[in-house]
């Protein structure tokens, strides 16, 4: 590192967690302000989580005071006071530690240009973890602004171990130039140990959480020095923990850590972990990244890990010692898990590891750059543009589309310039665009932000008590007085409501458990190609557990099972409707898309559907009618219009469109001093969704939520490979009643119905002629 | 499909229209036009199309029905400031509305007599033949009556689907049309306000593919 330093070249340290590799980060600055101590800012460090910019804050202030060094270090996040930002601008730290959200924000500011002139270093904590999000986006357009800022400025990238680093240089090269960053790589540690855990040799035909192992798992923690139980959502972790405690015979101290819990229950937990206070801690990926929290002996997955590299990354927060194996433990939630964890378990052995696609910058986070560099000051279009095309995300950006983004700024779009409101930006003689009014840019920081979350509300114990965390709205606003829920573990009674506050006591009885709307990672092409191989490989059956080998030996001898590279179709009717089952294996997103695809293709084929369900390994519709000619179902040519008009009316393309509408500043989240309700938000997102789909289909932020749910939703790469095999290779199997493969995803939640409108008129003359029938007298 | 009501032939639009041929008149309820002006003036902004999307199906019902009178059954505008904003396109079509038919407008509890100031003539109530016509359903009423008000709703629930639409109420001696207007809300006709309004069981109408289907209603308790 510190000789990339010396030449002043931008590097990549690749090293697996344990290295030490922040500190490192760190070291040629902490040198260059030995040297030459001086005034201002040298220094900025953007990591993913606030915590931890907390720690390496911690880190670095232990050796810089016993070494009685000459460096300010400062955090500032979130939680970072207003009086303390304002100060922070005016004289900054030598060393900066900051997130992309407070890094954009600070960028908003006039004072920016004198602040950052000056910078010597910039390092990107974790960089695998932002760089193919909209908070990489947004990074990226930070890090083309602080480079026109501070020309000499040199990129410093640390990552956790990943598949191919070429990418990862490309995005962190100030001009997207692979070969401008030099690559620093750490030898690889011992390899993990990771198991299986199925006792009794049992697993559940459904569930994705692995709670009915908790028995188990809490004799594996009782054996362990300390655990982290991770799970995929939070309201699982809520659960689990519980299920843990009723287990908990010898009552071992076991806490509980994730995303909705109040920063001080959460830095409470970390403390009390890195103290050796506690024996286990259930967590969600709010302890995926970074920070060093005790001697972690044990790492246990509840649920399946869905990809080879995201089990790495949880396995390497047990034992951060690069000599020792660490050792972790998958505790599948049903049979489909199990073969997915055998899967994951292959590919680590085999370090074939998993990479999420680079893809162009989302045009969302682009306009909200866009508002946030008029807040700084008046600028010139041509210079912006320049700028942003070197943030690597943006190199293909088109003149088109980024007047387009700074359009929907300036006016809103031309669907909207009706409204003086979307007027922001004001042109000047000299072709510069400055902000209307300077309110605007208050309104900016209040809502700036690629993180669109739920709005929540906050639970508080006690009258004006302390904080515990948040719920969202949609949950909270369903509780009464009285009425108990589960949260940060404990069973909380409703004592009363004051505007966004929950007001609660401890409680018992039988609570509700609060769910929020989350991102579930989709299973990994990787890892679905290794399942499809093991269902294809009956000598390893024997080592599956009998009821998991039993199932595949009556699947085979039932229908059939699915190929190497077929696409396996059943067909069956039940309780009065046709269902079909279709084996693609390519992940949730784009099942729920062939769901969509499949569902339209039937309203005009005259089938009548009525609605579909998707997992990560499969998609079932049911019909009125029987699908029988299933090929042109299938077809790979999908027309534009078929998709588009589909998505379009579907409830997706609207969540997208919700984020993309907030993101890009057409929806404020809040207004100074007031906060909106979550119903006020989507009600407006919905509607100025269906006139910009009536009036402007091109609108910028309707073609981001459409660049969104292709990415994200929808994953139209992989339906397109799944329908092209169905061409090819497809396997029809006509069955009298349900398969024993197609009862996972008849039991899955989140059945989404299809708006068919021949499905409703049958329906609707289907109810009025039985009740002609009951009402008739004859 | 024509719905005999007080012996007069009367026909439910899919639109949620109401079209009487004996008299050429065509009716609708709540056009609630300008609401999303309305509400972007209070800090909501909504796109400002939603009068112009409603004006343009009325248009077309019109024309498919030929009728030469139009009636409407209050709540025309959201508020009464509504005409002053009216966009022009929406104010064009209105115009177009007014060159080929006679407008009547019943006077709402949102807009009172608004609409009158851009064409046609404000009434508090009319009576047509054998029937009464009035914004809100007069349960002291015995005579005949064709309302609006409520917006009313049904919700079937059937082969494991809940459908909802607009519909028509229809009880001994009322019938409550559905809420015209594209951004106005609707009430589920089995809500107690309804059966209060309109007493003696309600049927929910829906015409859809060329028939009138008819949901008897079952009311919640008050």
């Amino acid at each position: 590192m510190l000789d990339a330093a010396g030449r002043g070249e931008h590097s990549l340290l690749i090293a697996p967690t344990g290295a030490g590799k922040t500190l490192a980060g760190f070291l040629p600055t902490l040198a260059a302000l030995t040297e030459r101590p001086r005034e201002g800012l040298h220094t900025l460090y953007v990591s993913p989580l606030k915590a931890l910019a907390v720690d390496v804050q911690r880190n670095l202030l232990t050796p810089i005071a016993q070494a009685k060094l000459p460096i300010s270090v400062e955090t500032r996040t979130g939680d970072t006071s207003s009086d303390k930002k304002a100060r922070q601008r005016q004289s900054p730290p030598n060393i900066l530690l900051t997130t992309p959200e407070s890094l954009a924000l600070l960028l908003s500011y006039p004072q920016a240009e004198t602040m950052f002139e000056g910078l010597e270093s910039l390092i990107i904590d974790e960089i695998h973890a932002f760089a193919t999000t909209k908070r990489g986006d947004q990074l990226a357009l930070a890090m083309a602004r602080l480079q026109r800022l501070a020309p000499g400025l040199r990129r410093i990238g640390l990552s956790a171990t990943i598949a191919d680093a070429m990418p990862f240089q490309s995005w962190l090269a100030p001009d997207t130039d692979p070969d401008s960053v030099r690559l620093v790589t750490c030898p690889q540690g011992a390899p993990p140990k990771i198991e299986i855990l199925v006792p009794e040799d049992r697993i559940p035909w459904a569930g994705h959480n692995g709670r009915w192992a908790a028995a188990a798992v809490m004799r594996r923690i009782e054996a362990a020095r300390l655990t982290i139980v991770f799970v995929n959502t939070r309201a699982v972790a809520e659960l689990v923990f519980r299920d843990l405690w009723a287990e908990n015979d010898s009552a071992l101290p076991i806490g509980i850590h994730h995303g909705s819990l109040a920063p001080e229950a959460r830095r409470k937990t970390e403390a009390a972990m890195a103290a050796g206070r506690l024996r286990a801690i259930v967590a969600t990926a709010s302890l995926d990244l970074g920070i060093d929290w005790g001697d972690v002996d044990l790492v246990i997955q509840m649920g399946a890990p869905k990809g080879a590299a995201r089990l790495l990354q949880r396995t390497g927060r047990a034992n951060h010692r690069l000599d020792e194996a660490s050792h972790a433990l998958i505790v599948p939630g049903n049979r489909f898990e199990y073969l997915e964890a055998l899967a994951a378990q292959d590919a680590v052995t085999a370090n074939d590891l998993d990479q999420e696609p680079f893809r162009p910058g989302s045009l969302d986070t682009l306009a909200q750059f866009i508002f946030a560099r008029a807040c700084a000051g008046a600028f010139m279009p041509d210079d912006l543009f320049e700028e942003v095309r070197l943030a690597a995300p943006y190199a293909g950006l088109t003149r088109g589309q980024f007047d387009a983004a700074l359009d929907v700024i300036a006016t809103g779009g031309y669907a909207l310039r009706a409204y003086e409101r979307y007027r922001r930006l004001t042109p000047q003689a000299d072709g510069s665009l400055r902000l209307t009014h300077p309110r605007l840019a208050a309104l900016h920081r209040l809502n700036a932000g690629t993180i669109v979350e739920a709005v929540t509300m906050n639970v508080r114990f006690g009258r004006r008590g302390r904080a515990l965390g948040q719920v969202e709205e949609w949950f909270g606003s369903q509780l009464r007085i009285a009425d108990t829920f589960m949260f940060a573990g404990q069973t909380l009674e409703v004592t009363g409501f004051d505007g966004p506050d929950i007001h609660v006591k401890m409680g018992r009885g039988t609570p509700s458990v609060p769910t929020y709307v989350g991102g579930r990672m989709p299973l990994s092409t990787n890892l679905a190609n290794r399942v499809r191989g093991l269902l294809n490989t009956p000598e390893r059956w024997p080592e599956m557990p009998p009821d998991v080998a039993e199932w595949l030996e009556i699947q085979r001898l039932r229908s059939t099972l699915p190929g190497l590279d077929d696409l396996l179709v059943e067909t069956f009717p039940r309780d009065g409707r046709w269902f079909m089952v279709a084996y693609g294996f390519a992940g949730r997103p784009a099942h729920q898309t062939l769901g969509m695809l499949l569902t339209s293709r039937m309203e005009r084929a005259g089938l009548m559907p009525l609605g579909f369900v998707a997992s990560d390994y499969m998609i079932a519709t049911w019909s009125l009618a029987e699908p029988t000619d299933l090929k042109p179902l299938f077809d790979p040519e999908i027309l534009e219009d078929e998709l588009a008009e589909w998505v379009a009316a579907s409830p997706f393309l609207r969540r997208a469109f919700r984020e993309t509408a907030i993101i890009g500043g057409l929806i404020e989240r809040a207004q100074p001093g007031q906060h909106k309700t979550g119903k006020q938000l989507s009600v407006s997102s919905d509607l100025i969704y269906e006139v910009l789909r009536r009036h402007q289909p091109d609108h910028l932020l309707l073609t981001a939520a459409w660049n969104d749910a292709r990415h994200k939703l929808t994953d139209l790469d992989r339906l397109a490979t799944m329908l092209e095999t169905a061409q090819h290779k497809l396997t029809h199997r006509r069955l009298p009643r349900v398969s024993p493969l197609a009862v996972p995803v008849l039991l899955e939640a989140g059945r989404e119905s299809v708006p068919g409108a021949s499905a409703d008129t049958a329906i609707l003359l289907e109810a009025d002629a039985l009740a002609r029938e009951a009402m008739a007298l004859d | 499909m024509p719905l005999l009501f007080s012996s007069e032939h009367l026909i439910p639009l899919p639109c949620g229209a109401l079209h009487w041929p004996a008299r050429g008149a065509l009716l609708v309820a709540d056009l609630h036009l300008e609401k999303a002006s309305h509400f972007a003036r209070r800090g909501w902004p909504l796109p400002p199309y939603d009068s112009e999307v409603t004006l343009t199906r009325l248009a077309a019902a019109l024309a498919h029905t030929g009728a030469t009178t139009l009636i409407a059954l209050g709540d025309t505008f959201h508020d009464p400031q509504g005409p002053a904003r009216l966009p022009s396109a929406a104010r064009n079509l209105l115009a177009q509305i007014a060159s080929r038919a006679k407008i009547l407008w019943i006077t709402g509890n949102h807009d009172d007599a608004a609409a009158a100031t851009l064409h046609g003539t404000a009434h508090p109530e009319l009576v047509l033949g054998p029937l009464t016509l009035r914004h809100e359903a007069d349960p002291a009423d015995p005579a005949p009556e064709l309302s609006g008000h409520f917006h009313p709703k049904v919700i079937i629930r059937h082969r494991g689907r809940a459908i909802s639409r607009r519909c028509f109420a229809l009880s001994p001696t009322k019938l409550i049309l559905p809420a015209y207007g594209s951004l106005a809300g609707g009430l589920d006709i089995t809500d107690p306000a309804l059966a209060a309004a309109a007493p003696g069981g309600l049927i929910a109408l829906v015409p859809e593919a060329g028939q009138l289907l008819r949901f008897p209603v079952v009311a919640q308790a008050a």
